[in-house]
């Protein structure tokens, strides 16, 4: 059941364009006590379902913006595949560390943005 | 497109790549104001464009997670039932509630949990 309220906040959160990702890692370590890999795979994974219908959904009401879309995709797909590599082979408390750096300039980020 | 204007894309894509892979998340929240600043995409369409360039990102990492055996199909199922439902209660309040003071809260929340994540 705390499993299921965990990903409807995310849900919300993500929903309102607010990155429901950045909350569910910590979220899963600190109330399920997963490794932070398997917290980041959890997040991926669902991630894939919601922005899927998100796509579509945008895509029917031509809200992307297509002509910038491959170069983004292809340099992304090369970093994606360099920082999984690296996130799989990491010791887990390395990229826990690693990860609350990121999460604390995200933070700050959120609060002094517009 | 320009060459310059053309390579910031690139530069772009490949950190949210980097970022969304080796932290699991966050390749949006880096997409959406690298597009909003850089080129000159629309705050909506930014977004929209964002979720579609780490659609597939998500697909390939994923993969690289599973394919290396960190999986919890269990977890994964119901968070991804939870987040369905967030997600649609999270898109009919969105134009009901303030989202700048929610962002600022949620931003006490993340570094409350990363100074957590290290002590």
């Amino acid at each position: 059941m705390i499993t299921l309220i965990i990903g409807i906040v995310a849900g919300i959160i993500g929903g309102m364009g607010i990155g429901g990702g950045t909350i569910l890692i910590p979220g899963l370590m600190f109330f399920l006590h997963t490794e932070q890999q398997i917290a980041q795979s959890i997040n991926l994974l669902s991630f894939i379902p919601a922005a899927s219908l998100a796509v579509f959904i945008h895509n029917r009401n031509k809200n992307i913006e297509k002509k910038i879309l491959s170069p983004l995709i292809v340099s992304g797909v090369i970093g994606a595949i360099l920082g999984s590599a690296i996130a799989v082979r990491l010791d887990p408390s390395i990229l826990k560390k690693l990860f609350a750096g990121f999460l604390f300039i995200m933070g700050v980020y959120e609060i002094f943005s517009k | 497109m320009k060459l310059r204007s053309k390579s910031i894309l690139i530069i772009a894509g490949f950190i949210a790549g980097i970022v969304n892979g080796l932290c699991g998340s966050g390749g949006g929240t880096i997409l959406v104001p690298s597009l909003v600043f850089l080129t000159k995409v629309k705050d909506h369409n930014a977004h929209a464009t964002a979720i579609a360039v780490i659609l597939p990102l998500t697909i390939i990492s994923s993969f690289i997670y599973v394919k290396s055996g960190i999986l919890n199909i269990q977890i994964t199922f119901r968070i991804m039932v939870g987040t369905i439902i967030g997600a649609y209660i999270g898109s009919k309040l969105l134009n009901k509630l303030s989202i700048n003071v929610l962002r600022k809260l949620f931003g006490i929340f993340m570094i409350i949990a990363a100074i957590r994540m290290v002590l």
